[in-house]
């Protein structure tokens, strides 16, 4: 059995705090390799915890400690919400919540051409992917993948509400079984974009006679 | 650095609530958020909290040569500062329009009321008075800037002793809170900023607009009033039309909010004053809630007891009796017994299939003699 395994299912759902360190040896057959998530770093042969949280796991071979924080850090092919500040030429400089705002090019939507331009304008909420983001570069988005769909990218949100989450939240609401979207689910229908910079959009397409008979049930507390 | 933008669905969705008169903390159209005024150890330092935006007022005085034109009168100088820290639009050495507007209306609510009495503060006719410096610092920004700083001012004017002075021919001796108490600066009477915010041009106003309901706003109306109806000042900006009606119809919400704000004011300056002479702690920091946890001391809740009988017996009478429980134990091995039955064991090590008999094995094809676990009897029974 590996041993590598051993050690770190002893500590799955505890709380580890920095400094914890985790001695392993690669086994022999070379499919023993582990994937360290955030929290967690190699210093050669050992895997040391720089946060403290909880250490969770996921098959085959991922692992990561899961803490809370308040900084959004944001890397690469994370999908964000964001509003467009300005049209410049041929880019459009959109708001992620950084200290420099992404660059999303008019191109990179799905069946955009140099005649055929998306309609964007200032303002508009952007659900977009980076693939540009570390700390040395503008950030750089694209609402289309890479094979050039759109994928529930692009421009959204004629209506509805724009708020601020904390990560911790987002991170539930984005997990693949979240309880908290089937309980809203079966409150009432609404549509929900939740983008990896901590922003939400939500809407829901209710007559107000539906509304006021659902703040009733909410006032009542039969909820 | 650069303030969020506001979307354009953010936009239009606070217009479609103001429409149908809901905002979105749930307030009502005239209502103000909750003020909390707490006072500082020196006489004059004042912070104003009004929902989330909070606001520091602080009054210091200097002996100077009065101005020429006015040998008689003392100087009151006013100061508003925006600090970074309220918000990320605002920037350090920065001229901008908001702070331009906020310091003219804070000096036009306070000097051209004359609610403090400037020949009172004269020391020495034609060569000394006493000059009162009002700084009003923003702490945090979430709409309605000019009522807090008016509330703050106003406040900290109230809150203020200046040091006691004692004239002997061309002589001034000015005397150490130690040596004699200072005196309360003399206030006729106390007037207060209220800002109206108005939407769509200019059918749907709302009172205390918190920040988001001002960036989406159209014009404001700000009035400055005293509790005795007297209005101090009014303005209007942002170039729209306002009706004689609705500026009348202000004017009177006005006056009702002003009367409670004041009666805030005075029930502040009533309490700091009662403990300052009681001798008690009286500062910012007894001021801010203390959040600790203890575990040794427990706060006893007071439980309604009258109609627990009664429901007690409702519960049981209604509830069907429960099964019999097994309450003798089966001797499984030396040592070992069971009573009752076990759950699934969560142990992510492997065991003995001799230990649980009744459960059912999570790997039944991988038991490893070398992880067994072997009970003795010197160890406590496993009882689930």
């Amino acid at each position: 059995m590996d041993t590598v395994h051993a050690c770190f299912e002893e500590k799955i759902g505890e709380v580890l705090l920095p400094g914890d360190v985790f001695s392993f040896r690669l086994p022999e057959s070379g499919d023993g390799s582990i994937k360290t998530g955030p929290g967690l770093r190699r210093n050669g042969e050992e895997v040391q915890v720089y946060k403290s949280g909880i250490l969770r796991h996921k098959q085959p071979n991922m692992y990561w400690i899961d803490s809370q924080q308040r900084r959004v850090r944001v890397l690469d092919s994370h999908h964000v919400i964001g509003i467009v500040t300005a049209k410049s030429g041929d880019i459009f400089k959109v708001d992620v919540g950084g200290s420099e705002q992404a660059s999303l090019s008019y191109l990179a939507f799905e069946g955009a051409t140099k005649r055929n331009r998306p309609n964007v304008q200032v303002g508009d909420l952007v659900y977009g992917q980076f693939t540009i983001a570390n700390k040395d570069m503008e950030p750089k988005l694209v609402c289309i993948d890479s094979c050039g769909r759109a994928n529930g990218m692009g421009v959204f949100g004629a209506d509805g509400l724009l708020f601020k989450l904390s990560l911790g939240l987002m991170r539930r609401l984005l997990a693949p079984q979240s309880e908290i979207a089937k309980d809203l689910e079966k409150i009432f229908p609404f549509e929900l974009v939740v983008g990896m910079n901590g922003r939400v959009w939500s809407c829901e397409n209710m007559t107000s006679q539906q509304r006021q008979t659902l703040f009733k049930r909410v006032a009542e507390g039969s909820l | 650095m650069r303030d969020t933008p506001l979307s354009n669905c953010e936009r239009r969705f606070l217009l479609k609530a103001i429409e149908e008169k809901k905002r979105l903390d749930g307030r009502q159209t005239y209502d103000y958020r909750n003020i909390k005024i707490s006072f500082g150890t020196d006489y004059g330092c004042c912070i104003v909290e009004l929902g989330r935006t909070r606001v520091l007022g602080q009054v210091s005085c200097e002996l100077v040569p009065p101005k020429d034109s006015r040998p008689t009168e003392g100087i009151m100088f006013f100061n508003l500062e925006l600090s970074p820290m309220a918000s990320p639009a605002f920037e350090p050495n920065r001229q901008s329009e908001l702070l331009v507007m906020l310091n003219r209306q804070l000096e036009r609510c306070l000097r051209n009321s004359k609610c403090i009495d400037t020949e009172s503060l004269c020391v020495v006719s034609g060569e000394k008075v006493w000059q009162i410096r009002v700084d009003v610092h923003v702490l945090n920004h979430d709409g309605n800037l000019m009522d807090a700083a008016s509330i703050a001012a106003i406040s900290a004017l109230s809150h203020f002793r200046r040091p006691d002075v004692a004239i002997q021919g061309r002589d001034i001796t000015v005397f150490s809170p130690e040596e004699r108490d200072p005196i309360p600066l003399s206030i006729y009477h106390m007037p207060i900023c209220v800002s109206f915010a108005f939407f769509l041009q200019g059918s749907y106003l709302l009172v205390d607009p918190c920040e988001r309901e001002e960036r989406v706003k159209d014009g404001l109306l700000v009035i400055a009033m005293n509790k005795h109806r007297e209005i101090c000042s009014i303005q209007s900006s942002g170039g729209i039309m306002l009706l004689k009606d609705q500026v009348l119809r202000c004017s009177k919400i006005a006056s009702v909010k002003v009367s409670e704000i004041t009666e805030l004011i005075n029930k502040a300056l009533e309490n700091d004053r009662k403990i300052r002479k009681e001798g008690g702690k009286f500062g910012f920091a007894e001021s801010m809630p203390k959040e600790r946890i203890t575990t040794l001391k427990r706060d006893e809740a007071p439980v309604e007891m009258t109609d627990v009988k009664e429901t007690a017996n409702e519960i049981v009478n209604r509830t069907e009796t429960p099964t019999e429980a097994v309450s003798s134990p089966v001797l499984v091995a030396m040592g070992t017994a069971q009573v009752g039955e076990g759950i699934v064991n969560s142990w992510g090590l492997d065991e003995d299939e001799e230990d649980e008999p009744q459960t059912e094995d999570t790997k039944t094809g991988s038991v490893d003699c070398e992880h067994t676990i072997y009970l003795k009897s010197t160890k406590p029974c496993k009882q689930k």
